[in-house]
């Protein structure tokens, strides 16, 4: 058995590279990922990529900024110090309507990026995960988990038959550690 | 349905579009005829109707030139395959201001009689707060020295002198943006495109510096002591609102009688994302304005929300954010509603009613006040300048002679567009 982990299709053309994932589907070969230097429009809709949930962190971000401004605001300026402001009631929400509005914007701002981080292991400190170097420069790639029935040379060809223009054999998931 | 687009189609104004617009038009007349016949406070109310009609009519198709020309100095690929519809807007900009100068006109040299401080006074439908007579002359027993000290800005010279210069501006800019892409097509070749960005750049610094004067000319001197810096950017974002509400809502049902085929949820969606954008800026810039003038609490700004927080008009003022605030926010915040056809038709619907009365709280509390209503003056000049909008953006539309700029360097873009 080879000690082969992963399979890499390398396109120096984004339509080969998109030819290529349909030979691969229409041979029912799973498609590990694709690594594209530029986004490639309809490429989710290829590959059945889920729809992002970026948008529902960013929804429970803002929510959470809303609601820590407005119990600070309420225990300072309403239970713990209560002051007159030009005669204004202490529970005046149009006073407190400002500093909510930003501190959702702070909150969400920042709640997506820390996410969008996490989810791509992208925090600083953390060399990145890179499957091929040339990923972010001047290929595409499509990965494809080895761990299969199907023999190696088969997807081999299936690739060179697609247009890849070299097809690498990887024993590491990463080559980024290096 | 047809798999294949044609872009030589041309928009074909007939059918039940043309015969509901001019009906509207007509029941619509008559509604305003109808108005005047009542008289009495009827006349004053029909004649702050039609200054709301004609100024929003103004606003949607200067929003039409205004969309041209950011989208030209931005450019911006995705438009270009249904810019014809602002340009359809634009071409109807000097019609619409020819209305609107007939409006003032009408409202400022017609005068009525009213009980002022226990005076008679004659004075006129429109702008009484500064064009009634002796208001500005010293030793009159109408003067008044606020006024007076307005009246470079708020005289009948002056008023006439911008809104013939801008809004000639504002339809010069509209036809020479149009005139660039009709050429476009016949010569093809960059040259009409840069022209257009150069048009549009300038467009844009003139718009900026003059819209806010226009509209603090139109309908913040409805209320003469009364002024905010805030009201120019607010009506910006008014007339943005609802500007791309319309295109949007023309572009659905135009692509439900089959044309612009080529438009798909892609197009709709980045528009979406403006009017969502957008209903948020106004709300911002309405808050701002109402926000500074509550906390400063001076009388004499205040006077201007006490108007409309009274009961005449309080459950107005609140249906006023509901409809331009929360309901594009609930509406159109996630990404799926925005690719949804009939939601983005009904909330635009919404929003242009949201809009009108939004212009509604600026005009009526400074010129009918307790007289307002809600009937046939209202509903009638809103279907007769419907149907005349219709009417003649339609009939815009179909004098060109394709539907798709041919030649517009990114209309392969627009065409591909996907988001």
């Amino acid at each position: 058995m080879s000690s082969t982990k992963f399979i890499l299709g390398l396109f120096d053309d984004p339509d080969d590279m998109m030819h290529g994932i349909e030979k691969l589907q229409k041979n029912s070969i799973p498609i590990y990922d694709v690594y594209t230097p530029m986004p490639i429009h309809g490429i989710e809709d290829k590959l059945g990529v889920k729809e992002s949930r970026l948008g529902y962190a960013a929804f429970c971000f803002g929510c959470l900024g809303m609601t820590v401004i407005f119990s600070i605001l309420y225990y300072t300026l309403v239970h713990d110090w209560p002051m007159n402001v030009g005669g204004k009631p202490n529970f005046a929400i149009p006073n407190f309507v400002p500093f909510t509005f930003e501190w959702t914007i702070l909150f969400t701002a920042f709640g997506m990026t820390l996410t969008f981080f996490a989810a791509t292991h992208l925090f600083p400190g953390r060399a990145p995960r890179v499957m091929d170097l040339r990923a972010t420069d001047d290929r595409f790639v499509i990965a494809i988990n080895a761990k299969g029935n199907v023999p190696h040379e088969d997807i081999t060809n299936l690739l060179k038959e697609a247009g890849a223009v070299e097809v690498k054999h990887n024993d590491r998931k990463y080559v980024s550690y290096e | 349905m047809k798999t294949h687009n044609n872009f030589d189609e041309k928009f074909e104004f007939t059918g039940s579009a043309k015969t509901w617009s001019l009906v509207a038009l007509v029941a619509g007349a008559i509604c305003i005829v109808i108005g005047f016949v009542l008289g009495g406070v009827h006349v004053e109310r029909m004649f702050s109707n039609l200054l709301l009609m004609s100024y929003y009519m103004v606003c949607v198709c200067t929003a039409g030139v205004f969309f041209l020309a950011y989208q030209y100095a931005a450019q911006a690929g995705w438009s270009a395959s249904l810019i014809r519809i602002p340009q359809a807007f634009a071409k109807v900009l000097p019609i619409a201001s020819l209305i609107l100068i007939l409006v003032v006109t009408a409202g400022l040299f017609t005068h009525h009689e009213v009980i002022f401080e226990g005076k008679k006074q004659m004075v006129p439908y429109l702008y009484a707060s500064w064009a009634t007579h002796g208001l500005t002359i010293v030793g009159d027993h109408n003067y008044n020295a606020v006024i007076a000290g307005k009246a470079p800005f708020l005289t009948i010279g002056f008023f006439y002198g911008f809104l013939v210069v801008f809004l000639g501006a504002y339809s010069y800019f509209g036809y020479a943006l149009t005139k660039c892409s009709t050429d476009e097509d016949t010569e093809g070749g960059m040259r009409n495109y840069d022209k257009s960005f150069a048009l549009a750049c300038t467009f844009l610094v003139i718009f900026g510096f003059t819209f806010p004067i226009f509209a603090f000319g139109t309908i913040m001197s409805l209320e003469a002591h009364w002024f905010s810096t805030m009201f120019g950017w607010y009506n910006l974002a008014a007339m943005h609102v609802s500007g791309l509400a319309i295109i949007a809502l023309v572009i659905v049902l135009l692509k439900k009688k089959g044309n612009f085929l080529w438009l798909s949820e892609n197009h709709l969606h980045s528009l979406g994302k403006m009017i969502f954008g957008f209903s948020i800026f106004w709300t911002y810039v309405w808050f701002a304005q109402f926000f500074l003038t509550w906390y400063a609490n001076i009388p004499e700004e205040s006077v201007y929300f006490f108007k409309r927080w009274e009961p005449e008009y309080k459950w107005w003022f609140w249906l006023n954010i509901v409809m331009n605030f929360l309901s594009p926010l609930l509406l159109l915040m996630s990404r799926d509603a925005k690719r949804l056809t009939n939601r983005m038709m009904w909330t635009c619907i919404l929003l242009i009613a949201g809009h009108w009365l939004d212009y509604y709280l600026m005009i009526m509390p400074g010129t009918v006040v307790e007289n307002r209503g809600f009937g046939v003056e209202e509903i009638g000049s809103f279907i007769a300048f419907a149907g005349l909008f219709t009417f003649l953006m339609l009939t815009a539309l179909s004098r060109f002679k394709s539907l798709v700029p041919k030649k517009h360097p990114f209309l392969q873009e627009s065409l591909h567009h996907h988001i």
